[in-house]
Parts: C-alpha cells; structure tokens; sequence
C-alpha cells in the first residue's frame, strides 16, 4: 500500500507540487492540504504517514521568512504535529518549510535555538549543492552513504546557532545534512559550496528523535535523472530521490 | 514629532530593528552611493521599521516584539525611544506613501489578530545611518533621492519619518460633468493635457460628436473610459492605422500584415492568434499559451515596482486564458552600468539603481510566486539611460477543452476576484502612451505600484480548481475595470455597480474605481455564483459580484445606483477614427564591407568576452529561481560548472516526455541602420536559439514585442513598418507564425535640454517550440576532447551594427547589417533530425561578437580547447571571427559520429576544427588565447 502523505501549505507557499512529484516518485500517495483545509477536518493529518512542510514564501516572507507560516502551526497545529512525531510519523520541512518548523520550535526543538538569517552573500541564490549526510539520528537520511544534489533557491538560508549550540547538535546527532564540494568534501563555509554561509556548512538537522528533518536545499527538485544539471554532459550522480524512498521505507512499518 | 504624541485616536509606536552582525546590503548601499558619485559617506547601516498603532500596554508591546516581529537570533529591535544618532551620523528614513501596496502591514494585522492583539494599524518604513565627514542637508536629500527613497511610492526624512495609514477619507466623492460640447480645439486640447487623456485632436471631436447628438455632455468616467480604451497602449491605434510611406506608397496596416503572415502559414496547430490576452497553440495535444508584454514607462520610474508589476501583468495575461502559468521571461535593456552621473539627463535615474530594482523587481514576483524564470536577455546602450526596457513574458498551459471558449453569454454574472482596488495605477494606459519628461516621476506616481505575488499566486490556485465555472475570463490590467469589463462586454453590453468593488480604503471617486490598475485582479464572466463563491472560500481569495451582462449592448455603470456612465459599445469599441499616419522608407546599404582585422585579434576577443552585453549574466540569472516546478533541462546557465552561457532553455514537466524550448531573439543595433534585416535576423536569432536547444522547427510559434519612439516621426514610423515587413517575411520563411504580440510606442524622453531621447529601435522576439522528446537536446557547452566542429551557414562581411565595431571602434555603420539566409530553414530541420538521432554533442549559435565569441563560449561552459581553421570559414579573417551573419550554428560531434552527421547535414556541414585537451582557444592563424583568460574575462568577478 502507498502510505498516505501530506503537503502542507500556506498562501505563499510554491513547491508543493514539486514535493507531491517526489512524494509519488519515491511511491507515497500525497495530496496537498492548505492550513485552511487542515484547520477545517484534521482527520487527513492524523492519518498522515508523511508530512512536508513545502517550500515558497509564505505570507511573502513578511516579518522573517517562516515566521507567519510558524504562527500558524503554533497557533491551530502545534499539538497535531506533536502527535505525529510521537507516533513516529516523519515530518520533513524543505527551505521555507524548514525555516517555518524552527520559527514554530520544532527544529532543532527541546527548546535549542537557531535562527536562518539571510544569506551572506546578501542575495537570494539559485544554484546546485553538493550534500553530505553525516551520522545522525535522522531517519530521513539514515543508510545515505553517497552525497546527493539538489539545488537551493532562497535568500535566507545560513543556518545560525552560537557554538555551544553547535557542539550539541553535533553530540545529539541532530546535523542531519552538511553542504560539500562537488567532490563530496566539506565546504568549509567556503562559497560557492556552502552557498549561504551556514555555521558548519550545515545544510540540514533533524529533531532529537530523528523524524523531523529541515533542510534549505531542494530535494524534490532531483527526483528524475533529467533534473540533474549535468543530465546533458552524461552525469546522473546524487539522485535525491533517496531521501523520499528512505522515509516511505522507514513508514512502512508504522501504517 | 508632531505626530502620535499628542491628539487624535490611538497613538503611533515606532519599531526599530536592526540585523544583528554584518548586514551585507549594506556594503552594497555603500558601493552604490559611491557609484551614484556621492561622496563623503564612510559607512550607511539600515533598519527596518514598524510602526503599529493601537492602545497598547507595556506587556502587550513586548508580546508583538518577542513573537511577532523579532527573531532574537539574527536581529535587535527597540521600541520607541531611539538613542539620538551618534555625532557625525545623520539620519534618512523612509515611508511608503499613502494608499502604497504595503503586504507586510497587511499581515502584521492579520498576524497580531491570532495572538489576540488589536492594532488599530500598521506601516513599515526603512532607516539608514549614515556615516561621514561633513554630510549636508543637501547631501543627506540627495542620498535619499538617488538611492534610498522612491519619491513616486515614498517619502522621506532627515529625522523620524511620519507614517501614512492606509485611511483615506470617507468623504463620497462626484462625478464630474465635462462640459465638452462648446469647446473648440484649443479647449479640446487643454482638456486633453489637464486630464492626460493622451487623444488627438480627431478623437476628441469624434467624443465631442457622440455627445452633441446623444444631447448631453459625458461625465467623467465616460470620458476616461473612452480614453483608456482608445489609448496606443490598449487600441495599438499605430499598428492599425492607415500608412502612407514617402508620400505616396500605401502599406497594409501593421496589425494585418503580421496577421496575414500566420495566415499564410496555416499552420494548423495554431488555436488562437492576435485575440484575447494570449496566443495558443496545441504541441501534439499539449496546449500552450505565449504572451509577452512591456513595462517601460512604469520601470523607468519605480524600478521594482515597473518590473514586478510587468511580471504580474503578464502572468494574467496568460491565466487571461485559462491557462495554469508554468515560466516567464524577461529582457531587459538600460543605459551603461558605468555611465557618469553627471552626464544623466535631469529626472532620470541612474542605470545602475534601475537595473538593481528592476532585477530586484522581477526576482521578487517571479520567485514568489513560484516559477521558473528562465530565459531573456540583457543589453545595455546609451539609448536606453532615459528609456529602459522591460519586456515581461509568461507561457502557460491549458486543458485542451478551455482553448476556443472564452465568450460571456448574456445573463451571466460579472465577479471581479483577488486584490482590493486602491487608488493605484490610475492612468496607466495613457502614462504608457506618452513620451516622458523630467516632471514625469512626480506626476506619474499614482500609475505605478507595487505588486503582491502572494496574492496572484492564490489566484492561480483558484482558477485551475474554478477555470470550469467560468465563461470567460480577462484580467485587469491597463484601464482596470473599464478596459476589462468594456472588453467583455463587446457585442453584448454589461451593466455594473461600482459600489460593489472591494475597496482598499474608503473615498475613491467613481472614475478612481473604474479605472484604478490595482493589481491582483481578474475578471469572470459567471453563470452561477455559488460554486464560485465556495471554492474562493477555501482558497482565501477576495471575490464581489458586480453586475452583469445584458445583451443591450450598452455600457452602464452605476456608483449607488445612480447611473455615472451609459455609453454604446459599439461607439466604445469601433467609434475611434482611424489614424492615418506617413512615414519615410529607410535606404539601408546592402553592401559587404570587412573591416581591417586588428594587429592584436586576441585582445579584440578579450574585449568581446568582457563586453557587458556578451560577457556572463550569471549574477543577474541567479538571483532567479530557475529550478522550480522541476523542469528544467536546458538551464540558462550551461556546462561542467554551471557557468557557460545558454541559449535556447528548454522546459518538461517532471512527468512528460515532450517539453518546450524557448529562444529569444533580440538585437538593438541593427534597427538603425536597417530595421527590416535586423527584424529578419531577430526572428532567425530566436528561432535558431530554440532549434539548438532541441525545438523542432515545424513546431515553432513567434511573439513580438516592438518598443520604437514617437510613430508619428516619418523617419520612426519607417523603421517600423520595416521591421514588420521584416517580421511577416522571415515569419513566411520559417513557417513559424506570429500568434500574439504588443507594442510600445512613445518611448522617448523630453529632456530639460528641448531634445528627444529615443530608444534604439529594439525589437523582442519570443519562439516557443515543441520539443517532442526532451531528453533528446541539446547544450552549447562542448563535451568532449577530439570531437569535431561543424559549421553551419555562410559567413560574409556584414558589419554594420555589429559588436566588433563597438568594441574596435570601428562604429561608422559602414556597410550593410546581416542579412536573412533563405536555407537557414532547411539546416535547422537536418540539424533537429540530427539532434534527435543523438548524433549533437553541443551546438550553439553565433550571434552578437561573431564566431570568435561564439566558440570562445563553448569552450568557456565545457572547460576545453578548441583548435579551428580559419580558412574553412572565409578568406578574409575578421569577417570568418567577427561577423554576425545570420543562420549560423556550431555543431560538435562525436567522431565516430562525423560521417552520419555529414551525410544528415547534406553538404550544409563545414568541418571547421576539434575540440582539444589544451585549454586553449586556437583559430589559426591569428588568435590563440589562454580559456583561463578567456573564462575570467567572460566571466568577472560573477560567481
């Protein structure tokens, strides 16, 4: 059976067909639901196997990237969230939708704080990454031995967190996805590679259980070999589809 | 501060908020500021700010910081009492004017309603610091003039800027009667320029007459109406006027020449050319609708504002046919980056703040909305300082039932859905039609706005759930309503209740509402309300049922029930005399002429590479989401590092086989010299571009897009009439029809000097082709070592307006421009079989800098060498490297491929060279130039 998936989105937010392709790709059975159709019967949540909190501009952005969207699910959604994760549902934010789950405290969550400022570059960015998983209690990227690309399109994308915060995600196993060098080597908070100036390249964390994944990057938008910006130089390295599969694996159990 | 602390209702809180650590925007402002020849300034530090009105206490104060507007992480915000600036800093701040799309207060409302805090209301503004040595008030005005304010949406203040809310008055606004009837054409033309009614002396006494019988003088919404629908803008009254040329030779009118070129052609996958908002055509049963439109008035003045709007209004256009949008384009034209700010005409900006808005301006609306922007160009020339261009284009899909039924019945409803109407962009349709002087930003303010993507992005969602429910569909665009409605309701008659629009606030005059260009908004012809109604629900979109139409073919709008205009919509719609206009034919040179090959041919291609309208677009590209939706295979963007320039772009939904290409053709310096070759090399140009990127060329559709100066100037209106003749030609030559188009005339600029500044005669052309398997394409970066190149067309000694003369200083014009090649059409099939067969590991067309540039990209996107022999080209060497003659692809092709290829091509392949290991750029024997060189000057310091 495809286990049942939901796109959640707000005005404003845009990839959410891209998400419903990946999510049908990787063999999923997704539909978009708006906070509006959410608010009005929460039964498609709760029987949700994925959720993903899609990309765009929320509410334009307006007041912080996410942070409209975040009043939303803190104000009609937070609890339903909550009961998904613990009953081990995965729930993945993707660009605006993660910006939107560290805004609402659920990335990192337990109460650590990070922020995604605005890119040091000072502009909104269109370009491929490289990405690397490193070991994480992500489920979402759980067994992602070869790095995956995806392009990011955002212009508040560095991940912010002081250095103790950091030193923790890291002992938690939180970083869930680092961005590399098209060789798969650490960036090292160098540009192009780390494309926003994201403290410790990181691209990606997940909560302390693992089943909620945020990241800038779009991995929706390399589901299909003809994605990759090298499809006409032969290249065909870095599927991100991975990432979906992996998590309708990872369900399967649990519906 | 005179404002908030004492008096009248709730008072004013102003917040603060700064980005804690290195804001990088504003190292840009400083370099900016210095660019704009302001000197003095050390540092410029910016903030945001709030202002939020209502009763509130302490705790409530630090609620909305600490959950609403500050993120305690990335910034730092202070609530009313401001330290005073330290000595030496001065102060700008910024305000929008009142009645200013402003989103972000819009939400701050809605968003403090859900925490349960009434605000009673809510601005934005911006705050610079400025660091300096002896910054004056004259410099501080100036600062603020030419970088950090807008004056046509904002104002500003060397201290604590004051706030506008968007109140308005509540006060119930007349309709006017013009006395119209006694006024002899002096008066008709003072009434013309008071009311910037943009008619001539004929219209005029053609309105005067319908009065005069009808017995009654018109009101003020009767005469807008007619104005706005009779404007160049909306009635393209020059392309379908009565043309005689050199005083005696009579043309078809322009409209019907490009419309008898797609006749001709019959291509029978054509479903909609020249009517409604956007052309259609059916590629194997995937239908798509092309539009592409100007905005070069509006971005002139408001930058952003000009070119996110111009995005907006072409986005419409296409969900004007009930087409979902799945792309956009954009070419942009403006006046040299470096030019001398001293050397600017008075009340121009600077073309280096109007590219920054106006990227910005299509960035935002394009990114937010959610598509790709894929394809365009960019071009500078001192022609464009007073006068940029921005042409805005958008291509949709539809289900294949919507395509021929786009007609109200009569006793349907009329519902206007999305934005609330303001008193914005009133007048636009006559602002466009007019050349422009220093006085036009401050007059021309309320006809520019800025746009809300979000909300048109709802409205996308809408209509591909409700597209069924209506009969027919427009958007409001110039003109507003009264051009949408009185559209609509052509042959029929509608009869409407202003009352009814949604307002953005209270006090708009009958005329206001009726003509306002708010943007968002779109209008249904709808048999039965209800569903409607409900899925507007859902979606969150605005919606009011204004009238309906009637079948009595005339035009009646109330305000309150009282009638404020009654007009016959035939007089409205087919009332208009026609113009008759006289023109003076060009006498371009159709002489080849090379020009002397320079004693250091490399540093010529050097200078080519680096030139700004060849050199790399990268940093412009990237600030567009060119991924999403998934559908993107040929990026504009190409090669082993993403670097490489494109040309055609091709698009397939993740889930189909077939995509489309898209190739933009565009040339601004050829017009000049001869405007019917240049139209003719455009159309090649575009077509070529999509062809190479994997379109097959018996599945190619055209749109135009003219933007010339005054038609009424002989000279003018005879490059123009070339250019068609030129269009309806190459058109017929390729079988590629034109299907929907649009002009923009009057793009000049009076300066305080007396003279005309009119842009180069600068034609756009957007080809859309079928690509039926869309892995089966093709990139310009080379892919291999030892592969060979193929040329394909003949390369002569055209020159005039080429790039090698801008760059060599060889600039006389001497000469003839490129002319068509009549086999160009043949090779692009041989060269699409070839393509589908797998047998074109690159290929790319030569254009502006020759084939010197052309190869030099190749090598750029595909970090490789090439080695080529000039002699196989043409004996004289600078017409082989420099000419731009039309119709000319470089293929590469796997050696083992050569023969099939060879024999494919039937003699049209010329083998010109290898691709090496070397990373060189060998044409032997005068250039060889290092591909680092060549990729640093190609590329700067773009990333």
């Amino acid at each position: 059976m495809r286990p049942p998936a939901v796109v959640l989105s707000a005005p404003g937010t845009n990839r959410d067909l891209d998400a419903v392709f990946a999510l049908e790709r990787a063999g999923a059975d997704p539909r978009v639901q708006t906070i509006a159709d959410v608010r009005l019967s929460r039964r498609v949540l709760r029987e949700a196997a994925i959720v993903v909190v899609a990309g765009g501009f929320s509410y334009a952005d307006a007041l912080g990237s996410g942070r409209l969207f975040a009043l939303d699910i803190t104000t009609f959604l937070a609890d339903e969230l909550r009961l998904l994760r613990d009953a081990g549902r995965l729930i993945l934010g993707i660009c605006n939708g993660f910006q939107t789950l560290v805004q609402a405290g659920l990335l990192p969550g337990d109460g650590v704080r990070a922020a995604l400022g605005p890119n040091a570059s000072g502009q909104f960015e269109c370009r491929w990454v490289t990405l690397t998983a490193g070991p994480s209690a992500c489920l979402w990227t759980a067994g992602l031995t070869e790095p995956i690309m995806a392009p990011v399109a955002h212009g508040e994308g560095r991940f912010v967190a002081d250095d103790t915060t950091v030193r923790e995600l890291v002992a938690t196993n939180q970083i869930a996805l680092t961005y590399a060098t098209s060789e798969g080597v650490s960036a090292e908070g160098k540009y192009p590679a780390n494309p926003n100036g994201s403290v410790a390249d990181i691209a990606g964390v997940c909560d302390a259980t693992g089943t909620i994944l945020g990241l800038m990057p779009h991995p929706e938008n390399h589901v299909i070999n003809r994605q990759h910006p090298g499809f006409l130089r032969g290249q065909r390295h870095g599927l991100a589809l991975a990432l979906f599969t992996n998590a309708i694996s990872q369900v399967g159990a649990t519906v | 501060m005179g404002w908030g602390a004492h008096g009248h209702g709730p008072r004013v809180w102003r917040v603060v908020i700064r980005a804690l650590g290195v804001d990088p925007r504003e190292r840009a402002l400083l370099d900016d500021a210095r660019a704009l020849g302001i000197t003095g300034v050390d540092a410029i530090r910016r903030a945001d700010l709030v202002f939020i009105r209502g009763d509130l206490d302490d705790r409530v104060r630090a609620r909305l910081l600490d959950e609403l507007l500050v993120d305690s992480l990335l910034q730092s915000a202070v609530i009313d009492d401001a330290p005073a600036p330290e000595r030496g800093v001065r102060i700008v701040e910024t305000a929008l004017h009142a009645g200013v799309t402003d989103p972000v207060a819009a939400e701050i409302m809605r968003a403090a309603a859900l925490l349960d805090i009434k605000l009673d209301g809510a601005a934005t503004g911006r705050r610079y610091d400025i660091e300096g040595s002896a910054l004056s008030n004259g410099a501080m005005n100036r600062l603020a003039r030419r970088l950090l304010a807008n004056p046509v949406v904002e104002h500003w203040s060397l201290g604590e800027v004051t706030p506008s809310f968007a109140d308005g008055s509540d006060a119930n606004a007349p309709v006017d009667i013009v006395a119209i009837r006694d006024l002899e054409g002096s008066g008709l033309r003072k009434l013309n320029r008071e009311r910037g009614l943009a008619l001539d002396l004929e219209e005029l006494r053609t309105i005067q007459r319908w009065f005069t019988s009808a017995g009654r003088d018109p009101t003020d919404v009767e005469l807008e109406t007619l104005a706005q629908t009779w404007s160049e803008h909306c009635a393209h009254k020059t392309f379908r006027a009565e043309i005689t040329l050199d005083g005696g030779e009579r043309v078809d009118t322009l409209l019907d020449q490009l419309r008898a070129a797609t006749a001709s052609i019959g291509a029978p996958w054509v479903r909609s050319a020249f009517v409604g908002n956007a052309g259609i055509v059916d590629f194997d049963g995937d239908l798509i609708a092309v539009k592409a439109e100007t905005h070069n008035h509006p971005s002139a003045v408001e930058p952003f504002g000009g070119a996110n709007t111009g995005v907006g209004g072409v986005i419409r256009d296409v969900l004007g046919v009930f087409a979902r949008p799945i792309a956009t384009t954009d070419v942009l034209c403006f006046g040299p980056a470096d030019l001398d700010p001293a050397a600017l005409p008075e009340g121009v900006l600077h073309p280096r703040r109007v590219r920054s808005g106006v990227v910005a301006g299509v960035a935002d609306y394009g990114n937010k909305i959610g598509l790709p922007t894929v394809a365009g160009a960019v071009l500078y020339d001192p022609g464009f300082t007073a006068n940029p261009l921005v042409f805005c284009g958008c291509i949709g899909r539809l289900p294949t039932d919507r395509a021929d039924t786009n007609q109200p019945h009569v006793g349907d409803r009329i519902v206007v859905i999305g934005g609330r109407t303001g008193r914005d962009g009133i007048h636009g349709a006559t602002f466009s039609s007019m050349a422009m002087d220093a006085t036009t930003g401050d007059i021309a303010g309320a006809s520019v706005q800025i746009g809300d993507p979000i909300v048109e992005k709802l409205l996308i969602e809408l209509l591909t759930d409700a597209g069924h429910l209506a009969t027919a569909i427009t958007d409001c665009g110039a003109g507003g309503l009264s051009s949408a409605v009185g559209e609509m309701a052509a042959g029929i008659g509608a009869d409407v209740e202003l009352a009814l629009v949604p307002l953005k606030y209270q006090g708009l005059a009958p005329w206001e509402i009726w003509l306002s260009e708010a943007q968002e908004r779109m209008v249904l012809s709808v048999p039965d309300v209800g569903p409607l109604a409900e899925l507007c629900a859902r979606r969150g979109v605005e919606w009011s049922d204004i009238g309906s139409f009637t079948g009595d073919g005339r035009l009646i709008v109330r305000h309150r029930g009282h009638v404020v205009a009654d007009l016959d919509i035939d007089f409205l719609h087919d009332g208009r005399p026609q113009r008759h206009l006289t023109g003076e034919r060009q006498r371009p040179s159709t002489n080849e002429l090379t020009r002397p090959l320079p004693s250091d041919a490399n540093s010529v291609l050097l200078a080519l590479l680096s030139h700004p309208n060849i050199a790399s677009k990268a940093r412009i590209i990237r600030r567009y989401d060119h991924e999403i939706l998934g559908s993107s295979v040929v990026r504009p963007l190409t090669g082993a590092r993403a670097d490489g320039p494109g040309d055609g772009v091709v698009l397939a939904e993740p889930r189909s086989k077939s995509g489309i290409a898209i190739g933009i053709g565009v040339n601004a310096w050829y017009g000049e010299h001869d405007a019917a070759r240049m139209a003719e090399a455009v159309v090649d140009e575009a077509i070529r571009n999509a062809v190479v990127a994997g379109a097959d060329p018996d599945r190619i559709a055209l749109l135009d897009n003219f933007s010339w100066g005054d038609p009424t100037r002989p000279a003018t209106l005879g490059s123009l009439v070339a250019a068609v003749e030129g269009c309806a030609r190459a058109a017929i030559t390729h079988g590629a029809p034109f299907v929907s188009g649009k002009d923009s005339l009057n793009n000049e600029y009076l300066g305080f000097d007396g003279e005309r500044h009119a842009v180069p005669p600068t034609l756009v052309i957007t080809a859309v082709g079928h690509v039926p398997d869309a892995s089966a394409v093709s990139s310009p970066d080379i892919k291999a070592a030892g592969d060979r190149l193929y040329l394909l067309g003949r390369s002569l000694a055209e020159f005039a307006g080429s790039h090698f003369d801008l760059v060599a200083g060889t600039d006389t014009g001497a000469g003839c421009v490129p002319a068509a090649d009549p086999d160009a059409p043949t090779r692009y099939r041989q060269l699409h079989r070839a393509l589908r067969s797998g047998l074109v590991r690159a290929a790319h067309d030569a254009s502006e800098g020759g084939l010197a540039v052309t190869l030099s990209e190749m090598a750029i996107g595909g970090l490789l060498g090439v080695e080529v022999y000039l002699d196989t080209i043409a004996s004289d060497y600078a017409t082989a490297l420099f000419s731009e003659s039309a119709g000319r692809v470089v293929v590469e092709v796997a050696s083992e491929d050569a023969q099939a290829f060879v024999s494919m091509m039937e003699g049209h392949a010329v083998e010109i060279g290898r691709v090496t290991t070397a990373p060189r750029i060998v044409m032997h024997p005068v250039i060889d130039v290092d591909l680092d060189a060549a990729r640093a000057a190609f590329i700067g310091d773009d990333a």
